[in-house]
């Protein structure tokens, strides 16, 4: 019972992470319409940054704010310079457009800041938090948990400032009708701009988390991979979505990984390791068979 | 054009307000819509734009307020001026900003979000504080006591008389001196039409907003507006005070279908044979 606990708390914090993933897709998904194939070349771009002015001298603190800065930026650039010469333009023609916003990314970032992999530190240990390994004997990563921490502080940062803010229901007017919202005066490329920036954000908290998890290579960009399972399952538009897609793949594919094996052995013999691998897209598939709109997918809401 | 208020010889001494001069639209480069539009807005005033469906009276509001780009559509000739100044090359951002805002047909509201939050959004181009938010969300609530009471319903699932009522509102929230209204009619049952239409009246009576108003509902618009002007085929085929139109014998056969021989179709009468001749 103790290691069922351990595997499912360890699967829902690494969950997290994939939520965090989702999450950007979401927002500008919601947004714009474009489903943003760069969202984990974003992730990497993040990272690397980070890791890239701390080689150059910078403290950490310095280079998260030096990142944030790319990041934001860049995102900018992206609404201005490739989106905005594609506004009334078919949905799959602005996908192409961040599919090649990806090579991009990975093609120029390592040329400035370096391509061998390294390793990210945040000053949090990756190590087993004594308290809770007394009291009830189960292993939870210190760091997993910070992250978890830190990823539920900011959805709940985002979810205020979307409720709350001026700019917050102009982005929730923009995702519902964007011409509406601009018969009224809203700027939808202020808008725009504003969501690849905060997207750009998450990236880089995404980035962080998973840089210094697995450490700083190209392989972060895969992780946007995972987070397609996570959008089926949570539902394209949907914040929440994002965030229980995410616990649920990460809980369910840890569990699969230790629990399946041996049910899978007894039923066709062989040797079924890797199960984590390929689970999500499974489950993303069951998914799309038995509810294509994802678990919080927003009901279209007809009018009367 | 600097003295808006100089009279020329062949107008009466009526003050330049919204103006739009012989505008020619056409849409994705070959569809030519507007053949040469000219009308008037008098400040304080409501205006009616009639034509029947498809006869080109949203494609001239959307020329006025700039959101014809968005759809592949082009002002190729003429112009618009609002206050004296030309305002076609505005966005439609900075022209809020002026004071000139459409309410699109179809009653656009934003779904998802509140009937309250509907209004707030209309009011993004104002900088303004927490207090003078409220007393605008109070003036509109004002107007449309229905909004009120059901504030907090999301958009999408209130009646169709409350979402005019929120698209009209929500334009209030700008502060507009200028609205154009398009088809506020299009599927809401006669009592409710005539409600949004009081408070029209109102709005244009109390606040000084200005109307351009398209419709197809052509007895209902011509009983609240002061001037009207007739649209068909792109272009502005007849136009005077509201009251003469109302009686005017082709008016009254073609766009309402009565006449004192009773309902005719529009091939049996003879002054439209005559000025179709005319017009081409
Ligand atoms: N986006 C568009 N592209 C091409 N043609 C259009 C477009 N919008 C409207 N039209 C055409 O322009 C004409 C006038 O339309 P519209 O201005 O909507 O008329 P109304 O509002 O009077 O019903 C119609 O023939 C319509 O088919
Ligand atoms: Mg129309």
């Amino acid at each position: 019972m103790q290691f069922f606990l351990e595997v499912l708390i360890g699967g829902l914090l690494s969950g997290v992470m994939y939520a965090l993933v989702a999450l950007g897709f979401v927002l500008i998904y919601k947004a714009s319409g474009v489903f943003n194939f760069a969202q984990g070349a974003m992730v990497y771009l993040a990272a690397l940054s980070v890791v890239g002015c701390m080689e150059k001298g910078a403290p950490l603190w310095l280079a998260i704010i030096l990142a944030f800065v790319i990041m934001t930026l860049f995102g900018i650039a992206t609404e201005k310079f490739v989106l905005r010469k594609l506004v009334n333009q078919p949905p799959i023609a602005l996908f192409m457009a961040t599919i090649g916003l990806a090579f991009f990314i990975e093609g120029l970032a390592p040329m400035v800041f370096g391509s061998d992999p390294r390793a990210l530190d945040l000053g949090i240990v990756d190590e087993p938090i004594p308290a809770i390994l007394d009291a009830w004997g189960i292993v939870i990563s210190k760091f997993d948990l910070v992250a978890a921490g830190v990823a539920a502080l900011l959805v709940t940062t985002l979810a205020l400032f979307f409720q709350y803010t001026r700019i917050g229901r102009a982005l929730r007017a923009v995702a519902d009708d964007h011409q509406a919202a601009l018969s009224i005066g809203i700027p939808l490329q202020h808008i725009w701009a504003i969501v690849w920036g905060i997207a750009g954000f998450v990236a880089l908290v995404a980035g962080l988390m998973w840089g210094a998890r697995n450490g700083v290579q190209f392989a972060l960009t895969f992780t946007a991979l995972k987070a397609l399972p996570v959008l089926i399952i949570g539902g394209f538009t949907s914040v929440p979505g994002a965030i229980v897609g995410g616990l649920l793949i990460g809980a369910s594919e840890k569990l699969a990984e230790i629990y399946l094996p041996p049910v899978m052995q007894s039923l066709f013999g062989g040797n079924f390791g890797g199960i984590e691998g390929w689970f999500p897209y499974v489950l993303a598939l069951f998914f799309l068979l038995v509810r294509p709109e994802g678990l919080f997918g927003e009901k279209h809401i007809d009018r009367v | 054009m600097t003295v808006a208020t100089a009279p020329t010889e062949a107008a009466p001494a009526v003050e330049s307000y919204l103006t739009v001069n012989n505008i020619e639209v056409i849409y994705d480069h070959v569809i030519l819509v507007l053949k040469g539009v000219s009308l008037n807005v008098p400040k304080g005033k409501i205006v009616a734009l009639l034509g029947a469906n498809g006869a080109g009276k949203t494609t001239t509001l959307k020329a006025i307020s700039n959101l014809l780009r968005a759809e592949r559509g082009d002002v190729t000739k003429g112009s618009v001026e609002f206050k004296g100044r030309r305002v076609d090359q505005l966005s439609p951002n900075e022209l809020v900003k002026r004071g000139v805002i459409q309410v699109m047909e179809g009653r656009h509201c934003f779904a998802h979000l509140t009937l309250e939050e509907n209004l707030l959004t209309g009011a993004y181009t104002r900088s303004i504080s927490r207090g003078e938010l409220k007393q605008s969300l109070e003036k509109v609530y004002h107007y449309f006591p229905r909004l009120k009471t059901r504030r907090g319903s999301q958009a999408g699932y209130t009646s169709g008389g409350e979402q005019q009522m929120c698209v009209i509102g929500r334009a209030l929230m700008a502060r507009p001196e200028m609205i154009l209204l398009d088809e506020p009619s299009m599927g809401l049952a006669p009592q409710i039409v005539e409600e949004i239409f009081e408070i029209v009246k109102g709005l244009n009576g109390q606040e000084n907003v200005s109307f351009l108003l398209a419709e197809q509902n052509t007895m209902m618009a011509l009983r609240y507006a002061d001037f009207g002007y007739i649209l068909e085929n792109g272009r502005v085929v007849m136009e005077g005070g509201a009251e003469g139109l109302r009686t005017n014998e082709d008016v009254k056969e073609f766009y309402l279908g009565i006449s004192s021989s009773g309902r005719k179709s529009f091939k049996d009468i003879k002054h439209y044979r005559r000025r179709k001749r005319w017009l081409s």
